[in-house]
């Protein structure tokens, strides 16, 4: 089971591919909207990555509820545990 | 704004295309008379009757940045390439409203494609298929809709007065050139941004192409497939790319200091009515756009020195196209020198009216003819002063050039350009 640290750094590499954002800048408090080029239609594929990356579920009805980076290595370390 | 009828002028050009990846690279191309048709040596074309192509110089994605690249299909990569280059040929250091010389209320965008979408569509369909629901993109939508590349550029210029999308086939590109001219001269509009773009090279439409019998299968000999004129064409050659203008009124364009290539003086506009794809082989069609042309302008046919003419390579295109010209102009067709630049860039569908546009416009500039390669033996049908494999000087003095564009569905657009004394 991946750390949140191991998360974020995940994520990162995953908001870098999609939208050019440098992994440095993929940060907790970060919101995928406004501070990291991420559209709704992008923030699918980064939801597909992560669920891939980390072997989790994340029905579509939960992302909308994914507003920062932290949002989503919260929510991603919980399902883990299921 | 009440209806005028302005005098339009062309201030930008740019283009990606099989000879260069922008217009001053494929006008070089162009004049030395180099052909873009290579064999395609990707593993899905081995076993294909079509075996052939022109594919871009340059690809997009070592243009453009990956996070905007991937959200666009091929087709809108080649038209917001080719968009950003004629936008910064006509003077725009940003866009509309960054830049204040230009008012994005009084901008409009129009750039066509004859297919649309096409690889992205037949892409994630083969992802759907072999990878499941969840991984077809999300982005599939704005992709594969063929107003997608006129949307994005659009949005990349900050387009406000509108944005259009007409589709013809092989006329689309020529099409939106002609009503972006219009939504100057009625006054939508002071600055549009127009052309054709198309990215259509995949397996599918190579062999559907094929099975219509209308392709090139010149497979031995890829730079001499294309062939316009000659007594040994087969067929058109797939090509790909975009080519865009900037057209402006003369008003605006003097406005602000803007260097004129040259005036669009007109466009004539038809439909055969005849069948699906075949043309009219008398071409009548052709000739009735041609004559709106004269009537709705002030075109004098003594000062056509230059046609870029649509000429596929098809049997039965090529010479359908010169009978239209005889009939209309008659004995002026005999000062009208007329290339084929189809030979070196391949058939880019949607695209081809974008390219030949600016070809046309390089041509008045420059006061030269680009060549027609691959003319061995002239086919006596084809009964006009062909520009053969070298480039030919044009008069001095005030010239005007045509620039012909069908297509499939019996679509007839042609444009009147003239040079312009800066």
């Amino acid at each position: 089971m991946a750390t949140q640290e191991e998360i974020v750094k995940g994520l990162a590499d995953i908001v870098n591919e999609i939208a050019g954002i440098p992994t440095e800048d993929v940060k907790l408090d970060k919101s995928f909207t406004d501070d990291l080029d991420v559209d709704s239609l992008s923030m699918v594929e980064v939801v597909v990555a992560a669920e891939e990356q980390f072997g989790v579920k994340i029905p579509d009805d939960d992302v909308k509820n994914l507003k920062t980076v932290g949002d989503a290595a919260d929510y991603i370390l919980k399902a883990q545990q299921v | 704004m009440s209806p005028t009828n302005r005098t339009v002028v062309v201030t930008g050009i740019g283009a990606t295309t099989p000879l260069g990846g922008d217009s001053a690279s494929t006008w070089e191309a162009l004049l030395a008379g180099r052909s873009g048709v290579r064999l395609l040596e990707q593993d899905w074309a081995a076993e294909l009757p079509v075996r052939i192509a022109a594919q871009i110089a340059v690809e997009p994605g070592e243009v453009l940045p990956r996070p905007l690249a991937r959200k666009l299909d091929r087709s809108a990569q080649f038209a917001l390439i080719a968009a950003r280059e004629a936008w910064a040929d006509a003077g725009f250091t940003a866009k509309a409203g960054d830049d204040p010389a230009v008012d994005p209320d009084r901008l409009g965008a129009v750039v066509a494609s004859g297919i649309g979408g096409v690889t992205t569509l037949l892409g994630q369909y083969d992802v759907l298929k072999e990878q499941g629901v969840r991984k077809v993109s999300p982005h599939t939508v704005p992709m594969l809709m063929p107003n997608s590349p006129s949307a994005n550029v659009g949005i990349d210029i900050n387009a406000r007065a509108g944005v259009h999308t007409p589709v013809s086939a092989c006329a689309s590109g020529a099409e939106a050139i002609g009503y972006a001219v219009e939504m100057i001269r009625t006054g939508r509009a002071d600055v549009v941004v127009a052309g054709g773009t198309e990215a259509a090279i995949h397996p599918l439409p190579i062999v559907a192409f094929g099975n219509m019998m209308a392709m090139s299968k010149n497979n031995d000999d890829p730079q001499g497939a294309s062939r316009p004129y000659d007594a040994g064409r087969d067929g058109f050659v797939l090509g790909e790319g975009a080519g865009v203008v900037v057209l402006e009124s003369v008003e605006h364009a003097r406005a602000r200091g803007a260097r004129v290539y040259a005036e669009v003086v007109g466009q004539g506009i038809s439909a055969d009515a005849h069948h699906i794809t075949q043309p009219e082989p008398t071409g009548r069609g052709i000739a009735a756009a041609l004559q709106h042309l004269l009537d709705g302008s002030d075109l004098k046919p003594a000062e056509i020195v230059h046609v870029n003419a649509h000429a596929t390579s098809t049997p039965q295109g090529d010479v359908a196209e010169i009978k239209a010209l005889r009939r209309v102009f008659g004995d002026d067709v005999d000062h009208m020198a007329i290339s084929a630049t189809k030979s070196m860039t391949g058939h880019l569908l949607g695209g081809a009216g974008g390219i030949e546009t600016v070809a046309s416009v390089l041509a008045l500039h420059h006061r030269i003819a680009p060549p027609t390669i691959n003319l061995a033996q002239q086919d006596p049908e084809a009964d006009a002063d062909i520009v053969g494999a070298d480039p030919r000087p044009l008069p001095a003095g005030t010239i005007a050039a045509l620039n012909d564009s069908f297509g499939f569905g019996g679509h007839n657009v042609v444009l009147a350009l003239r040079s312009w004394d800066n």
